[in-house]
């Protein structure tokens, strides 16, 4: 190094000039990075609500709010259920959202199949059906099952929750699994039933573990539609059936317990598990095929 | 909300398979599959619109019980008390449509041909927010929007607060509590759904056709504006749309972010119907919603000349 030091320093030199150059007008530089710049802060946006949810999770507020920094703390953390009701609001959720991601699942699988596998009358009249819910604003929603049900005389409380999220879900479920099964090729299953494999070992063999990636993204969509719900269970609950988001809800006026936060940063780090455990699947797949 | 069926869209395009693949199956089966979701769709999403337009149109009270007595002046009235919730709520929806159109067109664009090999790790932190309830989400907001907090003492510094105020956009020197704040939550609880369609549309697009723009001498802002925004529109007619009908309806942001004069016309909604306990009028209101919806919704995709949004 000591002995050669005339030469690398006149190349250094040299390379280095259009890089000062650029750092000389940072406003040239802006306009050449102007997209991606724009696109770092609208990240920034994106997240930063997550970042602050994260870090107030270890908060130990002064008073009955959430809302300043005052210490560091690992209570909530230690006592997750100690707001009282919220693990009952919380198992509540989990349940409603299991019960109603199994049905929807299994329902908006079968329209999808229905939908792309068969030509029908009624077939544009179905496809207007489905994206209706998905198109019309959850009061409308929630209000109109709250009349049906007042009506009827059907009690509110966990079924008619239960009910309103299959509704919901449904639509969701067959747009996503109908996108999957339109992208299969459809020569993999003429490849089968040519090699003699009947309708049924065709469809458990070749067609439905190429469409069970859709069914799953479907029923993780479904899950978390459920889960987060507010407007539309809201408006089809009982004071005894408190569901999760119904607790944050009631919280924001009440005093929000740290425990909220840290019930949400549990969740945000498990989705992140999940979707990345996902992609390391899908890669690991896509690369065993090449 | 369809945007995460465009995720799931992109992976790998394959055209329909023809009806049937040629097998010949049973014609009864396709009704069997949909018999079970679409009674439960008419039952619970149909039946209820019915019954939703059915109550609004009666007299009557929760004691004594309802009937019908096609009392149009219910919609009269409820219009003629509620239309500046009305207004506020198109507005505010229009507001944070346009804004998170904004905020999306670039970001879409910089994951579509600027990500490389990070393109699969930026579309899940565009998804990201999601994975932390919308609650929970738009009460860090309050946090963030605070008055002695960093975002504000930030935009104090810069002035921003002061022409804000001088616009009258904000009441006082706080954002909590303001117009902004709730139009601010809305774009931020929305743009996903605006960004994913976007991304879509623009990852479809064939570079080529950019290359033989600029071979023609177009400047890339002439090829973005005659190639790239053109082809790009269907994502941002799905994108609006999955914007504003959600977000004129909400009111999860006007709650938690706003005052008394935010009032968006569900907390209306969602007051008659659970507090005030006057069925008709909550009811006409829903259906006038959703009837205003329907015409801006149909009156915008034909003036977009989209109709593959399904």
């Amino acid at each position: 190094m000591a002995l050669d030091t005339s030469s690398p320093s006149r190349v250094s030199a040299k390379s280095a000039a259009p890089v000062f150059q650029k750092s000389r007008n940072p406003l040239v530089w802006i306009r050449e990075h102007i997209i991606s710049i724009m696109a770092f802060f609208a990240f920034v946006y994106l997240l930063l609500p997550n970042a602050v949810v994260i870090l107030f999770s270890f908060n130990k507020p002064n008073g009955r709010f959430n809302y300043q920094w005052s210490a560091f703390s690992l209570d909530a953390w230690k006592n997750i259920c100690g707001a009282p009701g919220i693990c009952e609001s919380l198992t509540l959720s989990l349940k409603i959202a299991f019960l109603s991601t199994l049905m929807a699942t299994i329902l908006g699988t079968m329209i999808a199949f229905a939908l792309i596998r068969h030509r029908f009358w009624g077939r544009s009249g179905t496809n207007l059906i489905i994206f209706l819910p998905m198109a019309t604003p959850e009061v409308v929603m929630g209000s109109s099952l709250l009349t049906l049900f007042v009506n009827i005389g059907i009690p509110l409380g966990f079924w008619t929750i239960l009910i309103a999220h299959i509704m919901f879900c449904v639509s969701f479920v067959v747009v996503t699994v109908k996108a999957r099964l339109a992208s299969l090729d459809p020569r993999l299953e003429q490849a089968a039933a040519d090699l003699y494999a009947t309708e049924a070992q065709t469809f458990w063999r070749i067609t439905f573990p190429l469409v069970a990636p859709g069914i799953g993204a479907a029923a993780l969509l479904s899950f978390s539609l459920s889960f987060d719900d507010y407007i539309i269970t809201n408006f089809n609950a009982s004071p005894a059936s408190v569901t999760f988001p119904m607790y944050v809800w009631g919280s924001a006026t009440r005093g929000t317990p740290v425990q909220i936060n840290v019930i949400g940063t549990i969740m945000f780090l498990l989705a992140v598990v999940i979707v990345g455990v996902g992609q390391l699947i899908s890669m690991s797949r896509r690369r065993a095929l090449k | 909300m369809s945007a995460f069926a465009t995720l799931e869209r992109m992976e790998e395009p394959h055209p329909a398979p023809p009806p049937s693949s040629g097998r010949q199956r049973g014609r009864l089966t396709p009704y069997i599959l949909l018999l079970p979701g679409m009674l439960w769709l008419a039952l619970f999403f149909l039946v209820p619109m019915i019954f939703l337009v059915s109550q609004s149109l009666q007299t009557g009270s929760v004691e004594d019980g309802y009937s019908v007595t096609w009392a149009f002046s219910t919609y009269a009235d409820a219009i003629s008390t509620y239309w500046v919730q009305f207004v506020r709520s198109f507005a505010y929806a229009f507001l944070a449509t346009a804004a998170a159109l904004l905020i999306a067109y670039p970001l879409a664009y910089a994951i579509a041909f600027k990500a490389g090999k990070w393109k699969n790790i930026l579309l899940v932190l565009v998804i990201a927010p999601f994975f932390t309830s919308f609650l929970i989400r738009t009460l860090a907001w309050q946090t963030i929007l605070q008055s002695d907090g960093l975002v504000v003492t930030v935009l104090d510094k810069l002035g921003i607060i002061q022409v804000l105020q001088w616009l009258q956009f904000i009441p006082n020197d706080q954002l909590i509590h303001s117009p902004v704040a709730v139009v601010t939550g809305l774009t931020y609880n929305f743009l996903p759904f605006m960004t994913l369609p976007l991304y879509a549309s623009l990852e479809r697009l064939d570079p080529r056709l950019l290359e033989a723009g600029g071979d023609l001498y177009a400047t890339p802002w002439t090829a973005f504006r005659k190639i790239t925004f053109p082809l790009s529109l269907p994502g941002v007619v799905a994108g609006t749309l999955l914007t504003f009908i959600p977000a004129a309806g909400d009111y999860i942001n006007s709650h938690l972010l706003g005052s008394t004069k935010t009032t968006m016309i569900g907390q209306v909604i969602d007051g008659q119907f659970l507090r005030v306990l006057n069925y008709p009028v909550a009811a006409a209101l829903s259906v006038t919603l959703m009837a205003s919806i329907v015409v801006l919704v149909a009156v915008y995709i034909r003036r977009a000349g989209t109709e593959e949004l399904v």
